[in-house]
């Protein structure tokens, strides 16, 4: 009976403190203070998982579930993402037909830089997300641009992931339409939609750490840091976007592309939410 | 808790009453338990655990399926949960099985026989 008692009150409260707390700041672009809400994220999560450091977040359900962390960790002492890293540096390396290369298109050479990612372009009034920046950079240089979910882009973003790792994401949030980018992507992740009337909020606020079927939904803080991922569903390594698909399918939603505006847009609210967290990537999920 | 407790008891001499009666039909109780277990149908499997044997993978997102008959005297209310919980809670991470037609209104009348036994 205790179950049903403190499962029901938990429910209750973990549904009050979710507006109450993680979502504090306005709905319009003049009352959203992202730095109040990423501060209100940590405190939510903090409130769940009192035994948690902020910095353990970067792992994921591992950092709340002693149980699968375990086997995490033996898996990551033989990564499952080396040999994509060492493609990825060999295709980050291969210079395109007309000679030139990802580090010309990249400040530093494009090492180092994923804390930086996603951008806000001010010219563009657009997100600009890591992979994004990939493919624009092959085509201004005469090159077909990749596919978006899986391979060579991944394997791109993975090395470039890799030479950050252990670099403070820095998000910068520049002026009120970027500002507007950010409030519309932190909309996204809080509201129901699709046929089950989900939202991002309920399975990774609400439902985080407890089971659907076998499936433990992570907290949604430290999303984005160790992106790409090489996921053993998958049995390959997968972008961002490509989770994205996959996560808001699950509410049977109407289909969006990977790097459509909306999904960008919900990088650049989570990646912000991650400020101050390291870069990890490449990680390994189950 | 009180009034929870001496409610299961109440619905322990209801169950037996029931078990004796063979009240609904089997079919319709097999039907239910078939939505309830089934992913592409209720799912409700993911979300609640349940006492029966076939039980696989329950999850704990909401609390189990026990007591139904003494929580939920009028099947009616009961009923209502399922087809659009949001009435009681708008927040909450249940889907409206009835308002967003995810169940039909038969499967939902099976899936409340099936869970009124538990
Ligand atoms: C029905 C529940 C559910 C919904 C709704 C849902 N997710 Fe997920 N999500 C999961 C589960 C389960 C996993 C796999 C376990 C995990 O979190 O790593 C997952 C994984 C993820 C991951 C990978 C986490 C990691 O550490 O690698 C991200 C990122 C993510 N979801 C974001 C989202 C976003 C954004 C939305 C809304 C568009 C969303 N999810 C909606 C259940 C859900
Ligand atoms: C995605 C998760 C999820 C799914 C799927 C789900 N439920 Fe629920 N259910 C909940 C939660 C959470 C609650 C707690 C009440 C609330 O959130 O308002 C709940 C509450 C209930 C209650 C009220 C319990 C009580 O103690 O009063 C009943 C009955 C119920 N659900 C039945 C069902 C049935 C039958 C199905 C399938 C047809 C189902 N649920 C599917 C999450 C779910």
């Amino acid at each position: 009976m205790n179950i049903i008692k403190s499962t029901l009150l938990g429910m209750s409260v973990a549904a009050a403190s979710q507006m109450a707390m993680a979502a504090t700041t306005g709905a319009t672009v003049a009352t959203v203070d992202p730095e109040a809400d990423r501060i209100a994220l940590q405190e939510y999560m903090k409130n769940r998982f009192p035994d948690t450091p902020v910095d353990e977040y970067i792992n994921g359900i591992y950092a709340v579930d002693a149980a699968s962390r375990e086997q995490w960790e033996e898996i990551e002492e033989f990564p499952p993402y080396e040999f994509d890293l060492e493609k990825g540096e060999e295709l980050f390396n291969t210079p395109f037909a007309n000679g030139k290369g990802y580090a010309d298109c990249f400040e530093n050479g494009g090492i180092g830089i994923r804390q930086n990612y996603p951008m806000w372009n001010d010219e563009r009034k657009t997100v600009i997300t890591l992979e994004m920046a990939i493919n624009e950079c092959r085509m201004t240089n005469g090159e077909k641009p990749l596919g978006w979910k899986k391979g060579a882009i991944a394997q791109i973003s993975a090395y470039m992931a890799y030479t950050s790792r252990g670099n403070e994401f820095a998000i910068d949030i520049p002026n009120d339409d970027a500002k507007a980018a950010y409030l519309d992507g932190k909309k996204f992740f809080y509201s129901k939609r699709g046929q089950l009337n989900l939202s991002c909020a309920d399975c990774h606020l609400t439902g985080t750490n407890r089971l659907t079927r076998a499936d433990l939904p992570s907290p949604g803080l430290g999303h984005t840091t160790h992106f790409p991922v090489v996921r053993s569903k998958w049995g390959n390594i997968g972008t961002l976007h490509r989770r994205y698909e996959g996560c808001h399918r699950d509410s049977r939603s109407e289909y969006l592309k990977p790097q459509s505006n909306t999904f960008r847009n919900l990088e650049y609210f989570q990646t912000y939410m991650s400020n101050g967290l390291i870069v990890n990537g490449p990680g390994a999920r189950k | 808790m009180r009034k929870l407790i001496s409610a299961l008891a109440v619905a322990g001499v209801a169950f037996t009453g029931s078990a004796v009666a063979g009240s609904h039909s089997e079919a319709m109780i097999k039907e239910g338990q078939s939505v309830y277990h089934t992913k592409s149908r209720g799912n409700c499997i993911a979300c609640h655990n349940i006492q029966d044997p076939i039980t696989n993978q329950a999850g704990n997102q909401g609390p189990m399926i026990i007591a139904m008959k003494a929580r939920y005297p009028n099947k009616a209310e009961l009923r209502a949960q399922i087809w659009d919980p949001t009435v009681k809670n708008p927040l909450t991470i249940m889907p409206p099985m009835g308002k967003h037609n995810i169940l039909t209104e038969e499967e939902i009348d099976a899936v409340v026989e099936y869970i009124y036994q538990y």
